[in-house]
């Protein structure tokens, strides 16, 4: 059986297939197309999940951020967190 | 009214033909002949407009959608717009190479449906032979080529014990997803209801198991759950609304705010090509027949919630209470609703008829 996934600081967070980030246009707004779902995704969702490219482990999309928004780094590793489990319980984010 | 957003999703019912004979099946009693089937031209075209109207996702289905040998032509179609793609079968008519074909040209993700955990009630329920063996083995070949999964188990009474097997059936083949969908009493559904509705206490054991089931397996399959609203307090947000997100168009062309619509009488469904898809979406008498709330009587128009569940379903409205402008029944607040519990009760208590199989017999 498949092993839960579960998002640290090592993680390297990353759409799975079968998930595609796209800006739908007639509607204005960036949306998360998964299996018979989509999740429409506000700013701040959306500038973490164009984080997840596969190669940036969590610690670093927090520094990244971080330095970007000029915010505590504390603060936004623990948004990040629980928005990528959120997303990695639906199947949308997978590390 | 407020500005018609255009749909999110296109279900494209691209062939009524099915090798299943499922007593519960979505399409309508009057199914649509092969003779009259749309052309591939035809449905490349829909998917052009409804790619450019902002659809999002299309859904291929049917009857059982890969009886068309143009459905790869269609999925890459939709694929280059940008559309996302979405295959749902009984897997019966599928093997690997085909299977690699439609990835290959951008497919998603596959949703496979099950008639049960073991061949005796898959077979029987599907009413066909070697049906069950063929959906096992296909769905081995989904995960090997690694497209995304979804299990759609379809629960009623007569495979409700085969519940936690199903699950532990999803699991085994690595599914993303698994979905109990407790069977809609719509079309077939409908006529077959008194061998299909569960009771009371056969749906609150079948919860029971998908709610632990689900905290066990969270992060490792997601559960969708759909639940028969005969026993609810309040109705679905059938389609997430009237003309809403949802788009249907029939395997002749008809385009519809749901599968189920053909049901309601004077109603005149306009056909794709006789005007822009769009069009029809936004103008057309169908779509704006139920749309918003301005049409909802009492107690819907004054309901706090009339804007979360949209009055539930039209079809149900119409399938019990004989009249499709009227409250969904199954919500407390409708004067139908003891009616609807006694006869749901009823009905499920009794010993159940023999299924009436879905065929060709009142077909177009």
């Amino acid at each position: 059986m498949a092993e839960a996934v579960v998002i640290g600081e090592v993680s390297v967070p990353h759409l799975p297939r079968g998930v595609r980030l796209k800006f739908d246009k007639p509607r204005t707004q960036w949306v998360l197309l998964a299996p018979e779902k989509m999740f429409v995704l506000d700013d701040i969702a959306l500038e973490i999940v164009k984080c997840c490219d596969g190669d940036s482990s969590v610690a670093a999309i927090a520094d990244d951020l971080a330095a970007r928004f000029e915010a505590p780094r504390e603060a936004i590793l623990k948004d990040v967190l629980i928005l990528l489990q959120g997303f990695a319980d639906k199947g949308v984010i997978i590390a | 009214m407020n500005k018609i957003e255009p749909p999110l999703a296109l279900l494209a019912e691209l062939s009524h033909r099915c090798p299943l004979r499922c007593p519960y099946c979505s399409n309508p009693l009057k199914l649509d002949a092969a003779s009259r089937e749309m052309s591939t031209q035809d449905w490349l075209d829909v998917i052009e407009e409804a790619a450019g109207m902002g659809v999002l996702q299309i859904h291929f289905s049917g009857g059982e959608p890969t009886i068309r040998k143009d459905l790869e032509e269609m999925v890459g179609r939709a694929e280059d717009l940008g559309v996302y793609t979405n295959l749902i079968t009984s897997g019966v008519l599928l093997d690997r190479d085909r299977l690699e074909r439609l990835a290959k040209r951008g497919l998603q993700h596959v949703q496979l449906s099950f008639q049960g955990a073991g061949m005796a009630n898959g077979d029987r329920i599907g009413g066909f032979k070697g049906g069950h063996a063929k959906k096992l083995k296909i769905a081995r070949t989904i995960g090997e080529i690694g497209l995304p999964l979804t299990i759609n188990a379809v629960m009623h009474r007569q495979n409700m014990s085969e519940l936690e097997s199903m699950i532990e059936m999803a699991v085994d083949f690595g599914a993303n997803r698994l979905e109990v969908a407790h069977v809609q009493y719509y079309g077939w559904g409908l006529r077959n209801r008194a061998a299909l509705l569960p009771t009371r206490i056969q749906l609150d054991e079948a919860t029971a198991i998908v709610e632990a089931a689900r905290e066990r397996l969270k992060g490792v399959m997601v559960f969708d759950y759909v639940v028969p609203d005969y026993y609810a307090r309040r109705p679905k947000s059938c389609m997430g609304g009237w003309g809403r997100q949802f788009l249907n168009i029939t395997p002749s062309g008809r385009v519809m705010p749901c599968h189920a619509a053909e049901t309601i009488p004077n109603m005149k469904f306009e056909q794709t090509g006789s005007r822009p898809l769009l069009d029809i979406w936004r103008h057309s008498e169908a779509f704006n027949r139920f749309r918003g709330t301005s049409w909802m009587p009492e107690p819907c128009r004054s309901c706090d919630r009339r804007e979360i569940d949209w009055g539930g379903c039209r079809c149900q409205a119409l399938a019990l209470t004989g009249d499709a402008g009227n409250t969904d029944p199954v919500c407390e607040k409708s004067p139908e609703r003891e009616r609807i519990l006694e006869l749901a009760h009823g009905e499920s208590a009794a010993d159940f008829p023999e299924f009436e199989y879905r065929s060709f017999g009142e077909s177009a």
